[in-house]
């Protein structure tokens, strides 16, 4: 491994960019990620930065149930995210469809389209447990590059 | 000139929504706008069937996440209409504080996203910090931070003590004092006048013919809300709909912050007249026959109907949000508006998408 490589995967671990992707959530998760961003919980003493493009992340949150519409979007989204990259579920329903999972236009969790690294249950997930598999995700990341081992716990309690 | 089609959406970094317009732009001058909806459906009445009328009260407040007690409260009250039950007073007015707590989260939730969509980032963070006041008022209160679930068919499941109301009125004089301080900022500022005054105009006679509610339709300077019916405890309650006649981007935001205080002064009335009675009624029977229940969302005026059939299941639960009404006057300001200003217009009418499209 070069000395540069070195150095980018030092700083894709300490300030992973996030984007966030609402896949048809009620607001109330996604106002729960937003409130991290804010000064009460601040991310950003993380390095944590929310950014619009998928290009430049490399940790997406995905809030909410996919349907049949939008989850050619998520994979879109997914796809277009460079390498190495770690996708984390929030709520209830991004975990496993929630109290929406028995309607008709509900395919189901996130873990149905894409792959997921790090679940975060809760209706909503708490800030507290967003930053938590923020965190933890960033583990998953550093597994993959081969500089540490997968964390054994990826569900956020 | 040319025409030529940008997307706006589904994925922007503006909205957490998808909402998806297609623009059709004559050089940087918007001449149509075409809305592109579903992106967030999940066939929320589906679960009707499914689940009871008690269990439904769970699932409506998951229609829209924001404004969940409100929508919780709009059920209830329909279905305490089809049933006759009389709801005790004190159910009523923590009814009224509960929801009055939401409508200031959700406006100050607007306020930081307004002001993050025209590139003021210090002012949104700003907002975010003092709404994190009523968030915990909610978690302390309720037990949860968004999703509150104190609303049941018949009466509220919790009650604030004696310690607790008195901390709530603390911590709103000083989410008062602190809002206070940001209202120079939000309404008078130079560079934000730059940014909305004039943008995304709707006249009084658009706003009403094309059936625009909420702040909306106030902002332009028709004082409408329903609130004014009376339910809940509203009927007891002194208020007067908050109003501003420009019609422009500016308007609306200002609307908000006036009625974030006016809320503010709601939930301190009914605190000082807390009747002291039971928390719920008892609901007997199934629920039989139609009501139509209209209630104040923050974005505007929500409406139920609900069709019972005799059996634990209802029939229909049918629900018209703000957001649907208000697509038509955004699609009306845009025309002639610039490209960059779409996302203020668009942001002006506090798009909720998850609620319209369920």
């Amino acid at each position: 491994m070069g000395l540069l490589e070195n150095w980018i995967n030092k700083g894709r671990l300490k300030s992973p960019w996030v984007v966030h992707f609402d896949c048809g959530s009620c607001n109330g998760c996604d106002i729960e990620v937003l409130a991290c961003l804010t000064p009460v919980f601040d991310v950003e003493r993380f390095g944590i930065i929310n950014v619009g493009n998928p290009k430049h992340a490399d940790v997406l949150l995905v809030t909410g149930t996919v349907n049949h519409r939008n989850k050619k979007v998520l994979k879109n989204i997914y796809d277009q995210m460079p390498d190495p990259k770690a996708v984390i579920a929030i709520g209830a329903c991004g975990t496993s469809g929630g109290v929406f999972r028995e309607c008709y236009n509900v395919v189901g969790g996130v873990d149905q389209v894409i792959p997921v690294d790090v679940y975060v249950p809760g209706c909503p997930a708490k800030p507290d447990a967003i930053i938590d598999g923020v965190v933890t995700a960033l583990d998953v990341v550093k597994a993959k590059l081969g500089l540490g081992e997968m964390p054994k716990v990826t569900v956020i309690d | 000139m040319s025409r030529t089609i940008i997307p706006f959406g589904p994925q922007h970094p503006v909205l957490p929504e998808p909402l998806h317009l297609k623009l059709v732009v004559e050089d940087e001058t918007i001449v149509e706008a075409v809305p592109a909806l579903g992106y967030v459906h999940r066939g929320l009445e589906t679960l009707a069937s499914i689940r009871d009328y008690n269990q439904m009260v769970y699932i409506v407040e998951r229609v829209c996440g924001i404004c969940s007690c409100i929508h919780a409260m709009c059920y209830c009250q329909g279905l305490e209409t089809m049933m006759n039950v009389e709801v005790p007073s004190r159910a009523k007015y923590l009814r009224v504080i509960w929801s009055e707590l939401h409508r200031i989260h959700s406006h100050l939730l607007w306020l930081g996203l307004f002001a993050d969509g025209f590139g003021f980032e210090s002012l949104f963070m700003q907002f975010w910090k003092i709404r994190e006041r009523v968030m915990d008022i909610n978690e302390a209160t309720a037990g949860n931070r968004v999703v509150i679930s104190v609303n049941v068919v018949g009466g509220v499941r919790r009650d604030l003590d004696k310690t607790q109301q008195r901390w709530i009125l603390d911590e709103l004089d000083k989410l008062e004092k602190e809002l206070r301080q940001l209202m120079k900022t939000m309404l008078d500022d130079y560079t934000v006048k730059k940014r909305t005054v004039g943008v995304g105009v709707l006249t009084a006679q658009q706003a009403l013919q094309l059936g625009a509610v909420g702040p909306t339709l106030r902002g332009s300077g028709v004082a409408q809300d329903a609130r004014q019916l009376g339910y809940a405890a509203f009927d007891e309650l002194d208020f007067e709909p908050v109003t501003s006649p420009e019609g422009d981007s500016w308007a609306r935001s200002k609307v908000r912050f006036m009625e974030t205080l006016q809320s503010m002064d709601i939930v301190r009335q009914a605190i000082s007249r807390l009747p002291d009675t039971e928390l719920a009624a008892k609901v007997p029977g199934k629920p039989t026959g139609e009501v139509v229940c209209r209630v104040e969302q923050p974005r505007g005026e929500l409406l139920y109907y609900l069709k019972g059939n005799g059996s634990k299941n209802m029939e229909r639960v049918r629900i018209r949000t703000p957001t649907f009404a208000n697509i038509p006057p955004l699609l009306a300001m845009l025309p002639g508006a610039q490209l960059a200003d779409v996302p203020i217009a668009a942001l002006t009418i506090d798009p909720c998408i998850s609620c319209t499209e369920r």
